[in-house]
């Protein structure tokens, strides 16, 4: 939890964008609403604006990824910004610098913002509170902590197909307890005002005191989708598992894998989304990906969106001295 | 009667909108004449271009679908006042290689906003040419851009600001900036 909200300048901007949590409804709804027109954007056949021209964004992944990655990436190119993709595997991180040493290098190269993925939990909050005033730091996930883009791209996604958030039942489903997506869409929904988020998985995989984010928790599937509007499958982070959480993948799909007969139970307009990457036959059906009520691929188009919109918020106008407190 | 109410009366008697419309469509008529229609495309700048776009394009009877225009991704001044809340999306024909464009705003003032539209434009392809058609004209313009087609001229203080609402009715009302 951040105590002062470093995530915002004195005027209330968005300086930062490290974690749902620290906002209130209307700036996830500013966020939302200037993703719109940049979703237009990707739709002209001029896909390219001038807005951050000048500007240099620098993705640090050091963690693999594909989608969040290459989305930044595009989202920075088309706003016009130059964008670096540091390699950590052959930075000299490997050569023993530090961290904060890296930053300061990057910083020296008058770089404008970072993206920052990370297997530590508060990594893009540390770098975030280590930045000169004029830097932006957009946390693109960390540890089992956040990931609010993805999140952010979710709402968007969820309003563009159901409108109102309040009326709404969402399911997230699978591996609660590695995952970033879940705890940032947790947040985001309930910002939002959604009426009921349930959480349903083993009882491994769902992290204790859950409820007290304001969600409800479900051991059968069956019984979590009924009356569901959207159901959010997430993988199985078998990368951050220690120790046997799950007796099989099999038994794991027969209980908590999206099929056909299960999808049943939800309403029949529900959305089915995924964060990717998607292990078919483990957490989700093939046909199910595939279907008609599958908004997956939708996501990672918001994905772009939802960046540029977030890019240019943070680096808009700045108060002078960045927001730090005198 | 206060001082907003008899600027404002002034400046209705002197601006008859339906006339400074008609007068837009004379010009732009006569200017047009030699060029073949299905060349033309008319483009109006959102929000008050796009109104008195659409009326002139449908008076001219262009046969081309009506572009409109967001300059808000290319104005000057993104670093100091921020994204504007409501972007409206640009919706013009993909290939505009070698048309004739006609560009409409409402006011032409500093010329910052027509500079920005024409960046856009030049983004989707190189246009044979482009004429500008404004319903006011306040002078005073920071750029080297004028107007081809005007409804009328006007002189205002600076703390002075003509807004054109609508879509139905097109209204124009002076503001008095604090």
């Amino acid at each position: 939890m951040i105590s002062k909200n470093i995530q915002l300048d004195e005027q209330g901007r968005l300086r930062h964008f490290l974690s749902i949590e620290g906002f209130k409804r209307q700036h996830l709804v500013n966020i939302l609403d200037a993703a719109e027109p940049f979703a237009n954007v990707q739709e002209q056949a001029m896909k390219k604006v001038p807005l951050l021209r000048g500007k240099t964004i620098v993705n640090l992944f050091f963690e693999a990824s594909t989608r969040t990655r290459t989305t930044f990436e595009l989202a920075a190119k088309r706003l016009s910004a130059d964008v670096l993709n540091i390699n950590i595997n052959t930075s000299a991180t490997s050569k023993g610098e530090s961290l904060l040493d890296m930053l300061q290098n990057l910083e020296a190269m008058h770089c404008d913002m970072f993206i920052v993925r990370h297997k530590q939990s508060g990594a893009a909050h540390f770098i975030a509170q280590h930045v000169s005033p004029h830097i932006s730091v957009i946390n693109a996930g960390d540890g089992c902590h956040a990931h609010p883009s993805q999140a952010m791209l979710d709402m968007f996604t969820i309003r563009r197909h159901k409108q109102e958030f309040a009326d709404l039942k969402v399911v997230i489903v699978g591996d609660i307890l590695h995952s970033r997506v879940a705890r940032s869409q947790i947040h985001a929904l309930t910002t939002l005002g959604v009426s009921e988020v349930r959480v349903v998985g083993p009882k491994t995989l769902i992290p204790s005191n859950i409820e007290n984010l304001g969600v409800h928790v479900y051991h059968d599937f069956q019984s979590a989708l009924i009356g569901a509007d959207v159901i959010i499958m997430l993988r199985l982070q078998k990368e951050r598992m220690q120790g046997a959480l799950l007796p099989s993948e099999a038994e794991y799909y027969q209980q908590y894998g999206l099929t056909e007969e299960k999808l049943s139970y939800a309403k029949s307009d529900a959305i089915v989304m995924h964060p990717g990457p998607i292990n078919r036959g483990v957490e989700i059906a093939s046909s199910i990906a595939d279907g008609p009520q599958s908004v997956i691929l939708e996501q990672v188009t918001n994905g772009i969106a939802i960046r540029m919109a977030v890019m240019s918020q943070a680096l808009g106008p700045k108060s002078p001295n960045g927001g730090k407190q005198p | 009667m206060s001082t907003q109410d008899v600027l404002d009366d002034k400046l209705k008697n002197s601006l008859d909108l339906d006339k400074l419309l008609d007068k837009m469509f004379l010009e732009l008529e006569t200017k047009i004449t030699a060029l073949d229609k299905n060349n033309i495309v008319m483009i109006g700048i959102h929000t008050g271009g796009l109104w008195i776009a659409e009326y002139l394009y449908k008076k001219l009877e262009l046969p081309t679908p009506l572009g409109s225009l967001s300059i808000s991704f290319y104005r000057d001044d993104f670093t100091k006042i921020g994204l504007h809340p409501e972007v409206k999306p640009s919706q013009l024909p993909p290939e505009l290689d070698d048309k004739h464009i006609i560009l409409i705003d409402d006011v032409l003032f500093t010329g910052r906003t027509i500079r920005a539209a024409l960046n856009e434009i030049f983004d989707y392809g190189r246009p044979a040419s482009v004429i500008l058609g404004v319903l006011l004209d306040r002078g005073e313009h920071e750029l080297p851009i004028c107007a081809d087609v005007c409804g009328q001229t006007i002189s205002l203080a600076a703390h002075q600001q003509i807004k054109l609402s609508g879509p139905e009715p097109l209204q124009l009302t002076l503001v008095e900036k604090k």
